[in-house]
């Protein structure tokens, strides 16, 4: 990670941002396989469905619980068959839509929605700004996996519930940041400046107060994003996330729990996809922190 | 330090009390129990006299008016499930539960400091790589799949573990306690080693080394003490974590804890036990909260709760 690699070749003038930060990503070996596998399964999530959607939901049960690592029936089986016959590579491939739209979208709404709520309590502050804080304590108090399980137990598990659900047990932490950044950046100069000049309340929020927060909560959510991926998985594997016949990798290790004795190789390949994006992802997150970071950038170009 | 305390609890009973009223409304939401606890066949009157034993015929409002009068008399209701005061069916699945974490947690404290203290002292080195990496592993693990996997290494194919169960024996302790380990273990080490590394920039180490103090008591002395506080702050976010982690637990391996408690009175509409199960973690959690405060001023003579 931050740790000095090989001495880099020689690093040509840099001819653009992109570029620069292309060849620091280049440096730090285990952050660019990261961003190898996250791009992958994103290309899965985009295209998967639409070229591999009826391998994956085609049953073949001369195929039932196929063993993994041979290419008797071709590349697709390569990582066996499920309890109907169906393909879990392709499986996997077209499972990762739903797993990355619904963390995408959560994430994104808590941090526009908390973010929003965040800096109107430290810029207006008093009982609005109190209020807004004890919610936030009160949905950071408690387990967000049992919140989320008696609202969707409630409301009938399905995308959207489960986007709304996750969203909100993840907005504390972006109300709490914006509304710490806030408090100190209100009171600096060009506040009061912009505040002398007439300004009115919704223009400093937006112009001069928002633009410097939203680099913070960004990176927050780049962290988040992981995690968030993590909890949606533990709510399909419950049986109270995303319900057949969609799937998500979750939902695959959940339906191979009950060949645990014969096929191990159901649960095996879905729960080992989840680990190798939230790795992944960790590991482009915490290249991002530092190569958005002036002060620790030279770690990197070492 | 006291009206600290004091203003610390009453915010946390504000929470708690917004927490239990969201809580009773949802669940009833769910629907009506009525039809899970009698037969298919039960006669209208025997439906009729369950929903009136149990007042759930009553506006829901005034359900919630009986809960508070009764809540009020120490009074929290009988479990559906089992007919007996929730409270006697939360406690002892809250004692699991806790006994788990009272062995997960010192360990994940300790072990974490202490990796992350090594790895900080060389940046860069094996140590640190190997560290680093295992870290970030176990923090993107999920922990559903890992006591899956789990399960299928060291039970169906090794023989050496219990697939489940709870009992005293030791055996049926190492999978539940490790899997639940893994995700805070991850995170603290990273943490750890984040504070270690600025502290050990600080001038005070410097000055220690400059004047000749023993490299292992500037590590274990100068620089843990100070490294402590991020640690303890994110341990504490992770109590409640610690919670959700019970919950796949407790699931998978058949554990009978509050977690499993909890899906359970949701799963059967066991309104009491649910509502009386979340109080009492609640209160655990904010008890945990509040006494990091402490932990804070004491470990720290800097900080002041003003």
């Amino acid at each position: 990670m931050t740790t000095p690699t090989e001495p880099a070749a020689f690093i040509p003038p840099p001819p653009s941002r992109g570029l620069r930060l292309l060849s620091l990503l280049w440096n730090d070996k285990f952050a660019f396989m990261g961003a190898m596998f996250v791009l992958l399964i994103v290309l899965f999530a985009v295209f998967g469905p639409m070229l591999f959607g009826d391998v994956a939901t085609k049953m073949n049960l001369r195929a039932r619980n196929m063993e993994p690592f041979t290419l008797d029936k071709g590349w697709l089986f390569f990582l066996g068959a499920d309890a109907l016959g169906r393909s879990i590579l392709a499986r996997i491939m077209v499972a990762g839509q739903n797993t990355m739209a619904v963390a995408t979208s959560a994430v994104v709404a808590a941090m526009i929605i908390g973010g929003t709520f965040g800096l109107l309590a430290g810029f207006i502050g008093g009982w609005f700004g109190n209020v807004v804080l004890r919610l936030a304590d009160m949905i950071m108090s408690f387990p967000s996996l049992l919140i989320a399980m008696i609202v969707l137990y409630m409301l009938e598990p399905r995308v959207e519930n489960l986007i709304i659900v996750l969203g909100i047990t993840r907005m504390p932490i972006y109300i709490r940041t914006a509304r710490a950044e806030v408090l100190e950046i209100r009171e600096r100069l060009f506040v009061s400046a912009a505040r002398v000049m007439g300004a009115s309340h919704w223009r400093i929020v937006g112009r001069h107060i928002a633009p410097i927060v939203l680099p913070t909560l960004t990176t927050i959510a780049a962290l988040d994003f992981a995690f968030v991926m993590l909890v949606e998985s533990a709510l399909s594997f419950l049986g109270i996330g995303i319900q057949p016949p969609d799937i998500t990798w979750g939902l695959m290790v959940s339906q191979g729990k009950n060949y645990l004795q014969t096929a191990w190789w159901l649960s095996f390949f879905p729960g080992l996809a989840i680990m190798m994006t939230a790795l992944s992802l960790n590991l482009l997150s915490n290249w991002v922190r530092i190569a958005l970071d002036p002060v620790q950038r030279w770690r990197l170009e070492v | 330090m006291g009206t600290y305390l004091v203003r610390r609890a009453f915010h946390s009973f504000i929470s708690l009390a917004g927490l239990l009223v969201l809580v009773f409304f949802l669940a009833r939401l769910t629907g009506d129990p009525t039809n899970l606890y009698l037969p298919l066949d039960a006669t209208l009157e025997a439906r009729a006299e369950f929903t009136e034993k149990h007042g759930f015929n009553d506006p829901i409002y005034v359900q919630f008016g009986r809960y508070l009068v009764q809540l009020s008399q120490g009074d929290l209701g009988d479990s559906l499930m089992k007919a007996r005061p929730s409270i006697d069916v939360v406690l002892e699945a809250f004692w699991v539960t806790l006994s788990l974490a009272a062995v997960v947690v010192p360990i994940a404290l300790i072990g974490s400091v202490v990796v992350g203290a090594l790895a900080a002292y060389r940046p860069g080195g094996a140590f640190d790589r190997i560290g680093t990496i295992a870290a970030l592993l176990g923090a993107s693990a999920p922990d559903f799949w890992v006591a899956i996997t789990g399960i299928i290494l060291f039970s169906l194919t090794l023989g050496w573990l219990p697939t489940s169960g709870y009992e005293g024996n030791i055996v049926y302790w190492i999978m539940p306690v490790t899997v639940l380990l893994i995700r805070p273990f991850g995170l603290l080490v990273q943490v750890a080693r984040g504070s270690m590394l600025s502290v050990f920039s600080s001038a005070f180490v410097k000055t220690a080394r400059a004047k000749g103090v023993k490299e292992r008591s500037v590590i274990f002395v100068h620089a843990l003490r100070n490294a402590m506080l991020p640690v303890i702050t994110v341990a504490g976010d992770q109590a409640a974590g610690i919670l959700n982690g019970a919950v796949i637990v407790e699931t998978i391996f058949g554990w009978p804890g509050v977690g499993k408690l909890m899906i359970d009175s949701i799963f059967n509409r066991d309104f009491a036990v649910l509502q009386t199960s979340i109080l009492v973690t609640a209160i655990a959690i904010f008890t945990v909260n509040i006494a990091i405060d402490v932990a804070y001023a004491f470990l720290d003579p800097r900080i002041r709760h003003n």
